[in-house]
């Protein structure tokens, strides 16, 4: 019988994982990494702006109180999504401006069609991040609800909203067929309500 | 009667501990999955600020991190209350934004300079002004995808 070795103390082991630990846990985060993406307007200044008409702009002003003006008139934070999908859908074009899959009132006061639909945020100086952020987030639900409303009526058979397909999309771990596919499908919903969302240079006055 | 012994009282077994390196493994490699190494010390507070509408950030080399917010309680006698930028482990003014992006561009693989991303870290309480004056400079050098890095919440959170 071969002797038996003798046993290793494993007391410490304990010991030396703590230590790991804490040091894990003083040097390391846990990174937010997900955000409102934007793109910022190229510096070089048009040469003739082009002419917009008034009813195609939907103006959000966020004035230093956090409180929201939306074409001109004081809004909750709640009825803003309301709002500006009610403009976005509007449709009120005719003939060569009609929007045929809008749902909208389709009043002549507001927007022609999608394409057309410009959103307008204003801020002041002292306007708090956080309310901004608010409205962002709020305005680019309204395009992302209206874009998935689209999405689940055109391709009913992928079976996803669009929000959900853009971030398979947009997935490292998605396949590249799988990526095609869906790629095609959300330039469509994309084009039918490009997001026009204009950030003017803030108002020095209050 | 010796089979109905009573047992000694006063004398509790002691507890097992052979587990415990077991579980507190367990939190370690819990940690080590869930975190990443941290680069930049923050130097200014840094509240996120809530939304739901958001879309995950690029890979981190394609991402150029600009802080900004009050400095942080440890620097607040030498800089000051007012809102600050953080760039890298440095404060910076906002004249060296601009040379900021570019070197931290010029910095990157070549393949990828054209699709950074620039992550702006603000605290919720700062005031838009110097988040203008930063745009305005990320429009002058032509960084013109940005990302409001922001928590998951609903946005009434920010409002209270």
């Amino acid at each position: 019988m071969p002797r038996k070795s003798p046993e290793v103390n494993a007391g410490s082991m304990a010991d030396i994982a703590f230590l790991l630990l804490i040091f894990f846990l003083v040097t390391t985060t846990i990174e937010t990494d997900s955000g409102i993406n934007r793109k910022l307007p190229p510096m070089e200044d048009q040469i003739d702006p082009p002419i917009i008409r008034e009813k195609n702009i939907f103006t959000v002003v966020v004035n230093k109180y956090s409180q929201i003006l939306v074409e001109e008139d004081l809004t909750d934070i709640k009825d803003l999504r309301g709002l500006a999908m009610d403009f976005l859908d509007n449709g009120g074009g005719k003939g060569e401006e009609a929007c045929d899959y809008c749902q909208g009132a389709r009043s002549p006061r507001s927007s022609d069609n999608p394409e057309k639909a410009i959103i307008s945020l204003k801020n002041d100086r002292e306007t708090p991040y956080k309310s901004y952020i608010a409205v962002q987030n709020e305005l680019v639900a309204a395009y992302n609800e209206l874009r998935n409303r689209e999405f689940m009526k055109l391709y009913p058979s992928v079976g996803l909203t669009y929000v959900e397909a853009d971030f398979i999309y947009n997935d490292p771990r998605t396949t590249s067929g799988e990526r095609e596919n869906l790629k095609e499908k959300l330039n469509v919903v994309k084009n039918l309500y490009p997001q026009k969302l204009s950030e003017a240079e803030p108002s020095k006055v209050n | 009667m010796a089979k109905f012994n009573k047992k000694k009282s006063g004398e509790l077994p002691a507890i097992s501990t052979a587990s415990l390196p077991d579980i507190v493994f367990m939190l370690l490699f819990f940690f080590m999955v869930a975190t990443v190494m941290r680069d930049n010390t923050l130097m200014v507070q840094n509240t996120l600020p809530a939304a739901d509408q958001i879309q995950k950030l690029d890979k981190k080399d394609r991402v150029i991190y600009i802080y900004a917010g009050k400095p942080s309680s440890r620097y607040i006698d030498t800089y000051g209350s007012e809102a600050r930028i953080q760039l890298n482990d440095k404060f910076g003014t906002i004249d060296e934004v601009g040379a900021f992006v570019l070197a931290e561009r010029a910095a990157k693989r070549e393949e990828l300079q054209n699709v950074l991303t620039t992550a702006l870290k603000v605290d919720s309480d700062t005031k838009m002004g110097i988040i203008s004056d930063i745009k305005q400079e990320l429009r002058k050098v032509n960084a013109l995808k940005i990302n409001y890095t922001t928590r998951v919440g609903d946005y009434t959170q920010n409002f209270n």
